[in-house]
């Protein structure tokens, strides 16, 4: 529901980036969603199509690359990955997980001419 | 989707519209600085949605770059008048900045500052309102957001409290940038409780840090049990979770065990509190949740 204020905050970034690097052109932006970031990702790349005009990224490809969800389970004591919110501990069963990452939302690297 | 919420068109703080170029460094530590905020928009981006081009790549194969080929980091050979960059930061990296400001404000002055988030109708504001009447003489301020009006800023004001109503305009959501502005009208007396009342959204309220003490998710007993397991974001950045509205558990079935089996299963370390705001209910035990929050403040 927010994927237009990351965009703004990308285009931050970016923007920052470019006035620090002196590029001409973002070519490749490599973003890392972790999968309990709450990103609806079409919806980001919509917003990022938007916000980025006029930009040093106007048309720039987008990879998003998935960081995984992990949580701590509180029965077992492990670190596990779940790959959704509502699953339980894969070693012993528990409903009682905490997530612990997979929340990320980073920009991770890009390429520029 | 909500393809506007955030962007152009600017919250008013107090009824003064802000427009902001996010461009500019300000510090919430100076509690004088006010009011006299200059800033341009630079995001004046039009929004013809169905008729633009819509660029999309999805990586690997288009005619520019193919890193996925290689080990991450690495620039393709051949490429040599391009360069990669690494940035590895938080795409929110500019709103933790002003919700660390906002922190070390509330740090200094001892205050502690609550987020009230919740789906809209869950009772927030009536919660707030006797919540003031009960906390008596104890120094306090109210942030109000809402999309449009002023009307929950002046109930609360009609308490006697003193409060500012941000209006996000088409905007989901508080973030940190409006508080700061927001807490820089109130000047905020040394240990005052600082609610802020985010927009009713339990979506979007939960990635934007705002300085604040903790998040508080109100839900009240209509609005079904399962809501923790259907929106388990807020409900796992929350520490405390208020199932209001208790008075009407038994006109409508509702199961407050299972509301609090479903909260504890989203976020095992989440406090319950049950209230009515309308009853009175429970409304001691919140009271005594803000006053321990406040005495920690005091010591740190």
């Amino acid at each position: 529901m927010h994927e237009m204020s990351l965009a703004e905050g990308i285009r931050q970034i970016i923007d920052a980036q470019a006035a620090a690097h002196g590029f001409e052109r973002v070519t490749t932006l490599r973003l890392e969603i972790g999968r309990f970031a709450g990103v609806e990702k079409p919806a980001l790349e919509f917003a990022l199509d938007v916000v980025l005009r006029g930009s040093s990224a106007e048309g720039a490809g987008i990879e998003m690359i998935d960081l995984p969800g992990r949580a701590l389970c509180y029965d077992c004591g492990e670190t596990v990955e779940i790959a959704d919110r509502l699953d339980p501990c894969p070693l012993c069963g528990s409903g009682k997980i905490m997530p612990q990452g997979g929340d990320e939302m980073r920009i991770k690297d890009m390429e520029v001419i | 989707m909500c393809t506007v919420c955030g962007c152009s068109s600017g919250p008013k703080i107090g009824g003064k519209a802000h427009a902001h170029s996010h461009a500019h460094a300000h510090d919430h530590g100076d509690l004088t600085h006010a009011r006299t905020h200059e800033h341009s928009h630079s995001h004046a981006h039009d929004h013809a949605h169905g008729d633009h081009d819509h660029n999309h790549s999805h990586g690997a194969d288009h005619d520019h770059h193919h890193y996925g080929q290689g080990a991450a980091g690495v620039s393709v050979p051949g490429m040599s008048q391009s360069r990669l960059i690494q940035i590895e930061t938080d795409i929110l990296a500019r709103n933790n900045s002003y919700a660390a400001s906002n922190r070390r404000v509330l740090a200094a002055l001892q205050a502690f500052a609550v987020n009230l988030v919740s789906s809209p109708g869950s009772g927030k504001t009536t919660l707030l309102c006797k919540t003031i009447e009960a906390l008596g003489d104890q120094p306090l301020a109210v942030i109000e957001g809402d999309q449009q009006t002023s009307h929950d800023a002046e109930r609360i004001r009609a308490t006697g409290a003193r409060a500012v109503q941000v209006n996000t305009g088409k905007g989901c959501h508080l973030d940190g940038h409006m508080v700061g502005h927001a807490m820089d009208d109130l000047h905020l007396a040394p240990q005052s409780l600082l609610f802020i009342e985010n927009v009713g959204n339990l979506v979007c309220p939960a990635a934007f840090d705002l300085g604040e003490d903790a998040k508080v998710a109100i839900l009240s007993v209509t609005e079904g049990e399962d809501k923790p397991l259907k929106y388990p974001d807020m409900f796992t950045v929350a520490k405390l979770a208020i199932l209001n509205k208790t008075d009407l558990a038994p006109h409508c079935d509702a199961d407050l065990d299972a509301y609090e089996a479903n909260l504890r299963r989203i976020n095992p370390d989440i406090t319950v509190l049950r209230v009515s705001a309308r009853t009175g209910e429970g409304l001691a035990a919140w009271l005594e949740w803000l006053r321990a929050g406040l005495r920690v403040k005091a010591r740190s």
